[in-house]
């Protein structure tokens, strides 16, 4: 069991999202930023879709009821586990009693704490997720508050094993896609469904507009400014499912791209949508901070998660082998 | 990116093809051809059913003469896997309205119904007028989206359309009975809403813990019956 003994508004308990029932208008929720929460769980040797705390607001503080291991990973922080230093993309074995102190992050906007075991909150529908809006999953469906103690399962490879190590974080690890030096975020994306009802002109502006993610942003979508695309003719769109990653044009022409806990309906142009090995580092990106997008081709797409699938495979296999030495 | 092939693939086919376009390398939505009615609704409810059990399909979430998949995982064959859901639509007869017929039992105006009012005067009728009329009415539920277990209701008597909000109420209690456009519904969550409020159902329409968690599911029959009048 964990104490929060520090939380402001929306930090959730998040897993890797519920999926199937879409169809009945549950939104899937889970990480934003879903590798840093597996990379998380590989280090603790836990299951894939453990569930942890995805952390937005800060400082954040709990309280280790029992001697317990956790990772931290996602954004670059600093934190402090009974006043010592915990590197980020970290694990450590706290002591009973230990509190873990997080400060806001240096770089990156959402940290995840994974525990040994994974929260052990009740499964709705599937998954441990929170569902804000509908009230349910994750810790009676609401955001973390203090006094809540949340429990922590049982792990299989505690005890004997070995912590106190850390890994690469994946925007380093995995080549090629740091963070570039003007600051701006590469992000890939496919053509969607309206691509071709755009105008070349309005195509154009779309790949070579530098997008600022505007301040009213938040887990279920990023609106974008600096730009607007609009149509020769208006289109009358019928509601149809959608999935993160889609970018959306509403009539007034300011992209949207929907996020983790998006609706699952939408009835608005879809001009392209961000590809998955993509997704996980917009979902550290800031409001206030700008994006850029790069066009790919479907087979590029696929391709581009081999990266990502590798970086996490090794990581689980390091993790396996340092616990056990 | 549209997958779809330039010319139909199925020679003596008149009826057009539906269109087939990625979402992501996760998701295929599939958009039935012509105007929106019950015949085309029904065919997408067939094939959400038989695509559903498709290998590395997750899931087949039924929009209004659509059909989205969620995949597994990225499809090897996107050209086979498209033309085998295009070759279905063709042959695949589609489904009626054959559900369960779904009861609910409304307040009309009072507090909760605040938008009757403006509903009647946009009409030009009296509000019991418009309540006859709404309750009068057999809806069909043509998909279930937005909010978990919202149906989307087809049916409403155009005598008692009403459009949307530019801006909308900001706090509407779950279980509002609404008008938006075209469509009535009832509202599952409490929180801002740019439909018309028009009465109140104290009906559970998604619980997650029952084993079918939504009241409405596609191709279910919906009345609404007069418990009450506030006016």
């Amino acid at each position: 069991m964990i104490e929060i003994l520090t939380s402001n508004a929306f930090n959730t308990i998040q897993d890797q999202g519920r999926n199937g029932a879409r169809r009945l208008g549950v939104s899937t929720s889970g990480a934003m930023d879903p590798v840093a929460l597996e990379a998380g769980n590989a280090l603790l040797g836990n299951d894939r879709d453990a569930a942890g705390i995805e952390i937005q607001t800060f400082p954040f503080r709990l309280r280790f009821e029992a001697d317990t291991t956790f990772a931290l990973t996602g954004a670059d922080h600093d934190a402090t586990l009974a006043g010592t230093t915990v590197p980020s993309w970290w694990c450590r074995r706290a002591k009973a009693g230990d509190i873990l102190s997080i400060s806001a992050p240096r770089r990156g906007t959402r940290v995840y704490v994974t525990f040994a075991g994974g929260i052990d909150v009740p499964r709705v529908l599937g998954s441990r997720s929170t569902h804000l809006r509908a009230g349910f999953g994750g810790m009676e469906g609401r955001a973390l508050q203090a006094g809540d103690v949340v429990p922590v399962g049982e792990t299989r490879c505690e005890a004997a094993g070995r912590f106190d190590f850390g890994v690469e974080p994946p925007d380093v690890a995995i080549a090629g896609r740091g963070p570039s030096k003007d600051r701006v975020l590469r992000v890939r994306l496919m053509r969607a469904g309206e691509y071709d009802l755009f105008s070349e002109a309005m195509q154009a502006a779309f790949w070579s507009t530098t997008w600022k993610i505007s301040a009213r942003s938040d887990r279920g979508g990023y609106r974008l400014t600096g730009g607007r695309l609009t149509l020769d003719a208006p289109v009358e769109m019928r509601s149809h499912g959608v999935v993160a990653g889609v970018v959306q044009v509403p009539p007034a022409g300011e992209p949207i791209i929907q996020m983790s806990d998006a609706n699952t309906a939408g009835g608005y142009p879809k001009m392209a949508a961000v590809i998955q090995a993509d997704l996980w580092r917009l979902g550290q990106a800031a409001p206030g901070s700008f994006i850029a997008f790069s066009e790919v081709s479907y087979q590029e797409a696929v391709a581009a998660m081999a990266p990502v699938n590798g970086y996490l495979a090794k990581l689980r296999a390091t993790a396996d082998l340092y616990r056990a030495l | 990116m549209s997958i779809n092939h330039p010319s139909a693939p199925f020679v003596g086919a008149i009826e057009k093809s539906p269109k087939v376009s990625l979402i992501g390398t996760l998701a295929m939505l599939i958009e039935a051809p012509g105007d929106f009615d019950l015949v085309q609704q029904g065919r997408i409810w067939a094939l959400a059913d038989a695509l559903s059990s498709w290998p590395n399909v997750q899931e087949a979430v039924i929009g209004v003469t659509n059909v989205m998949l969620a995949f597994e995982q990225p499809p090897d064959d996107l050209g086979g896997l498209s033309a085998s859901i295009i070759e279905l639509w063709h042959r695949l007869p589609g489904r009626q309205a054959d559900g369960k017929l779904i009861e609910i039992p409304v307040v009309y105006g009072g507090e909760q119904g605040f938008d009757l009012p403006a509903v009647a005067a946009r009409a030009g009728l009296s509000e019991r007028e418009v309540i006859r009329i709404h309750s009068d009415g057999e809806y069909t539920v043509c998909a279930v989206a937005s909010s978990p277990g919202f149906g989307y209701l087809h049916g409403l008597d155009p005598r008692i359309f009403m459009p949307r909000k530019s801006v909308p109420s900001l706090n509407m209690s779950a279980g509002s009975v609404t008008i938006g456009g075209m469509q009535t519904g009832v509202a599952v969550l409490t929180s801002p809403n740019g439909w018309n409020a028009i009465g109140w159902a104290s009906v559970a329409m998604f619980d997650p813990e029952r084993t079918q968690p939504s009241l409405m599911l596609p191709g279910d029959r919906v009345r609404f019956r007069i418990d009450r009048i506030e006016l």
